[in-house]
């Protein structure tokens, strides 16, 4: 392949990747990686370096669009954002040390994970408890805008919450994805959070935990700007695409065949790990 | 407003409603920010492609990106002179800046708020941050 068809082909990939993420709340960091090495032989550095570079474009770039609805809560995501960014230094660290065969392996598990995930019903909501006193003291409980007016919500578990998103931290760095199902595991189900609370303020999160890695990914050299172009432009235009379509459609049936993908991607990493032809 | 609201609760409703503004605001800067480097990663693209369209690409094989495109100074340098792979780079490099931005102005959307305590929480994060784009290469 030559430059202009390479360049060409990556964009239309990252963007048909961001489309669906954003349209099935995915994200699209997760199928990124997977395409570039499984199909275009890109060295898994480089796939991650730009995956990265690529989850920052998805959460700066729709913040606009999630805040307007105002669920989301700036202080339970700054708070947990000192866990992220510290654990997205040592996953970055860790990158560089860990056999690319690992990498492969957790990759793969991180999918079948977030496939997981994503079918999974939620668990719902919390009765009447009395506050959690380290939740008030840090001033987590708000409020956010229901059908039937404003709903108050509690913050529990804050210590549980703080160490998973330690851990989500790690493996967007080690693995250049946003990390956003095991961060909305940490909030929704651990800590609470009403869904649409933790999931507008996991995308915040998502930038700032990409940023904390991206500069490590940066000296390291392992952004290539000429592979990093088309991912980030492509992810960028399919995510501000999927997410005007995402209040129109329904995505039931689309979630289903994404998750299937994510599966299929996942399963393909693992056994290229435990080959070693990664 | 409701009238039977306790002093209390009034000011919790109001912090929130300030939250929520400093929200809209820096969701705008982000918004901005992306517009910005994506221009610029544009124009590295148009002068990329324009360049060498036909040569072969292999990524197949990982090396590290030469020196000035791995250091914030070195970008700067480069783009300067009119490199097109700097150009490119530093389009990325404004793209990891904007959540360093949005975490900058909330140090001092929580100062005005007077709140101590998450001006630190802020801070931290606000360190890790420049820690990792300034210093990361300290330790390789």
């Amino acid at each position: 392949m030559n430059v202009a068809e390479f360049t060409f082909l990556v964009w239309a990939g990252s963007l048909a990747a961001g489309f669906l993420g954003a349209l099935t709340g995915l994200g699209g960091g997760v199928v990124l990686v997977p395409l570039l090495t499984i199909f275009f032989k890109v060295d898994l550095h480089y796939a991650i370096g730009a995956s990265l570079v690529s989850v920052i474009a998805t959460s700066s770039g729709s913040a606009a669009a999630y805040v307007k609805e105002g669920f989301s809560n700036i202080r339970i995501g700054m708070f947990l954002e000192i866990a992220t960014t510290f654990g997205a230094l040592l996953g970055a660290f860790l990158t560089a040390h860990v056999p690319t065969r690992a990498i492969a392996m957790i990759f793969g598990l991180m999918l079948l994970y977030s496939a997981y995930v994503s079918r999974k019903t939620r668990a719902r909501a919390e009765t009447d408890r009395p506050p959690d006193p380290l939740a008030t003291k840090l001033k987590m409980n708000s409020t956010f805008p229901d059908t039937n007016g404003i709903r108050h919500y509690n913050v529990y578990n804050v210590p549980a919450g703080f160490s998973i998103m330690f851990g989500a931290g790690a493996l967007s760095g080690l693995l250049g994805i946003g990390s956003g199902a095991l961060k909305v595991v940490a909030m929704d189900q651990a800590m609470k959070i009403p869904f649409k609370v933790s999931t507008t303020t996991s995308n915040f999160m998502i930038g700032v935990t990409a940023a904390a890695s991206a500069g490590v990914y940066l000296s390291r050299g392992y952004i290539d700007p000429a592979l990093a172009m088309p991912v980030m432009l492509g992810v960028l235009i399919g995510s501000l695409m999927g997410t005007r379509v995402l209040v129109k459609t329904k995505t039931k049936s689309l979630r289903l065949v994404f998750s299937l993908v994510i599966v299929l991607l996942g399963i393909q990493m693992l056994f290229k790990g435990l080959i070693g032809t990664i | 407003m409701n009238d039977f609201m306790s002093p209390a609760a009034l000011r919790d409703r109001l912090q929130e409603w300030l939250d929520q503004r400093i929200e809209i605001v820096l969701a705008q800067l982000l918004r901005a920010g992306v517009l910005g480097s994506a221009l610029v990663v544009i124009v590295g693209a148009v002068l990329y492609l324009g360049n060498h369209p036909r040569a072969r690409v292999d990524y197949s094989t990982f090396q590290a990106q030469p020196e000035q495109l791995r250091s914030v100074h070195g970008i700067f340098d480069a783009a300067i002179q009119g490199q097109t792979a700097a150009i490119l780079q530093l389009g990325l490099l404004l793209l990891i800046a904007t959540p360093i931005a949005r975490v900058l102005f909330s140090v001092f959307a929580f100062a005005l708020e007077g709140d101590r305590m998450y001006v630190v929480f802020t801070l931290t994060v606000l360190a890790v941050l420049l820690y990792s784009l300034f210093g990361s290469f300290l330790i390789a």
